[in-house]
């Protein structure tokens, strides 16, 4: 297995290497040490790797990625797993703001807490977070889902589009145009199977309460009209 | 972008190292801000003495016989020590306004960087490894420090618009951010007597904040005041003689994160300014919580 100190090795020999891997290769593992908060750590990675970081990492960890697996055995700055397109990345601490920003696919597991802008503007990923999330989070989310076991700061969901979000603890507030909404079994199906993906037994689908769009901000309103 | 950092000790035996480990978490955030770095440390107190930090950008010429000077214009025992562009002059506690006084007529080119009785402060244009291979930073001891490496948004690269900011004895702070509503205060302040030098946002969240302490409020009631009064972006850490805090603005854009071990409370713009600290494996590691007053005081 590879293994890639950062203490002496440069980052872009790291992710070089990565980008260097076999679309259809075979399950190649690596392993890196010392990131000490480096940006950009295992970026850009489109092949079915499994890479292990021993600590914790800067910005935009993982962003882009497309069938590796990544797992962060610390925490990890702002950004981690940006626009990622498939693949799963865990964070075995915690995350900072815009935790799967813009992402298209895959899963992103954050064992920790999330801070503020979890999945804004998420367009697919699935994030599940064991921990708490922060504010704005979700914002202008359009698709995929967001499962977080604890609770959910101010302004959860502001302007959504077509993400589930399905939120276990109490939510601080609702942003614009989210809403409460039942759960069908169609629902509780999804959540059991992101719940077995993210590797966590001890929760059911039924504990949680699942939020979405109220699509009333879809279609201009003349009676808004007044206000631009 | 900015970078800032901070570094509060709780165990004494760190205290000759304070400058060297504020040092290298500053140097390590280098890339978030070319522009000009500075650091202020609160070093040992001295019982009745008091500090002055001055910039000069004659350094030879000004501060060569200032403290004959200086004691010719009656502060008594006034003396001086210089270090490249700035000097740290002492005199007693209660000559402080005199000195100023007289320093703004002997020497009207020579600006003050801070006054206290533990607070000195270095700043100027350039990189923080420059700024503090410059004032052997990493030779000084104390309680605790802040640090700052500017990206320049708001006012002009110079050394009066480096961070900290210091507007009161022995009180300093740095910011990461832009303020949206410091014009204002900045009337506001001057009416209340409180003495600002340039344009800069920053230097008015400074004002503010002893403006309030000014009005009997501890370090933690005036950053509990500053999330009301002051609009824009913000991460501030805050120094006084024996207080240390941080705050962010409710969005809390600008990144933060703090550890704390029994041995310090240590603040960095990234995980990275952190890394080398002692024990910073064992550490409690979190990111503070927007809209939230963090202060420790000794």
């Amino acid at each position: 297995m590879p293994v890639f100190d950062l203490a002496t090795t440069e980052l872009r020999d790291l992710n070089a290497s990565l980008h260097a891997l076999d679309k259809e290769g075979g399950n190649e593992e690596f392993e890196v040490t010392n990131p000490r908060g480096a940006h950009a750590v295992a970026v850009g990675i489109d092949a079915p790797v499994d890479v292990h970081i021993k600590g914790s990492v800067g910005y935009y960890c993982a962003g882009m990625n497309e069938t590796a697996h990544i797992t962060v055995h610390g925490n990890a700055g702002p950004g981690v797993a940006e626009n990622m397109m498939s693949g799963k990345v865990v964070i075995k601490g915690d995350a900072s703001q815009y935790a799967g920003a813009t992402a298209h696919g895959g899963l992103l597991v954050i064992e920790g807490n999330a801070s503020s802008r979890c999945g804004i503007s998420m367009k697919g990923i699935d994030i599940v977070v064991k921990g708490n999330i922060g504010h704005m989070s979700a914002f202008m989310a359009q698709s995929g889902n967001l499962v977080v076991l604890g609770d959910a700061g101010d302004a959860l969901g502001d302007s959504l589009y077509e993400a589930r979000l399905f939120v276990r603890g109490t939510v601080k507030s609702l942003g614009a145009d989210c809403i409460k909404k039942d759960m069908r079994p169609e629902h509780i199906e999804i959540l059991a199977k992101l719940l077995s993906d993210a590797g966590i037994t001890d929760v059911k689908p039924d504990e949680f309460t699942r939020y979405g769009s109220a699509r009333q901000l879809y279609n201009f309103n003349i009676d808004n009209a007044d206000a631009y | 972008m900015c970078g800032i950092v901070g570094l509060f000790l709780k165990d004494k035996s760190l205290e000759p190292q304070l400058g060297a480990l504020l040092s290298e978490m500053l140097v390590t955030m280098t890339d978030r801000g070319p522009d000009s770095a500075g650091i202020a440390i609160y070093g040992a107190d001295q019982n009745n003495l008091a500090k002055l930090t001055i910039q000069s950008p004659e350094p030879e010429t000004d501060f060569a016989g200032l403290t004959d000077e200086l004691r010719a214009a009656g502060i008594a025992n006034a003396s001086i020590l210089p270090k490249s562009t700035h000097a740290v002059i002492t005199v007693a506690a209660d000559q402080m306004d005199a000195t100023r006084t007289a320093l703004a007529e002997l020497r009207p080119n020579v600006r003050v960087m801070g006054t206290g009785n533990v607070m000195e402060i270095y700043k100027e244009v350039g990189l923080p490894k420059d700024v503090v291979e410059r004032f052997k930073i990493t030779d000084m001891s104390g309680t605790h420090g802040i640090g700052h490496t500017r990206m320049a948004t708001e006012s002009a690269v110079t050394t009066l618009g480096a961070h900290p900011f210091s507007t009161g004895s022995d009180q300093c702070l740095v910011h990461n951010g832009s303020l949206s509503n410091h014009n204002n205060l900045r009337r506001e302040l001057s009416h209340q007597g409180i003495r600002m030098e340039t344009e800069n946002d920053s230097e008015v969240a400074a004002a503010y904040l002893t403006g309030e302490m000014a009005k009997g409020k501890n370090l933690g009631e005036a950053l509990t005041s500053a999330l009301d009064d002051l609009d824009g972006f913000f991460t501030f850490v805050v120094g006084t003689k024996s207080g240390f805090g941080v705050v962010r603005d409710p969005i809390a854009c600008k990144p933060a994160v703090m550890a704390e071990t029994d041995a310090y409370v240590a603040f960095g713009s990234e995980y990275r300014a952190l890394v080398n600290l002692p024990g910073i494996e064992d550490a409690r590691v979190w990111e503070p919580e927007p809209a939230t007053v963090y202060f420790w005081e000794h």
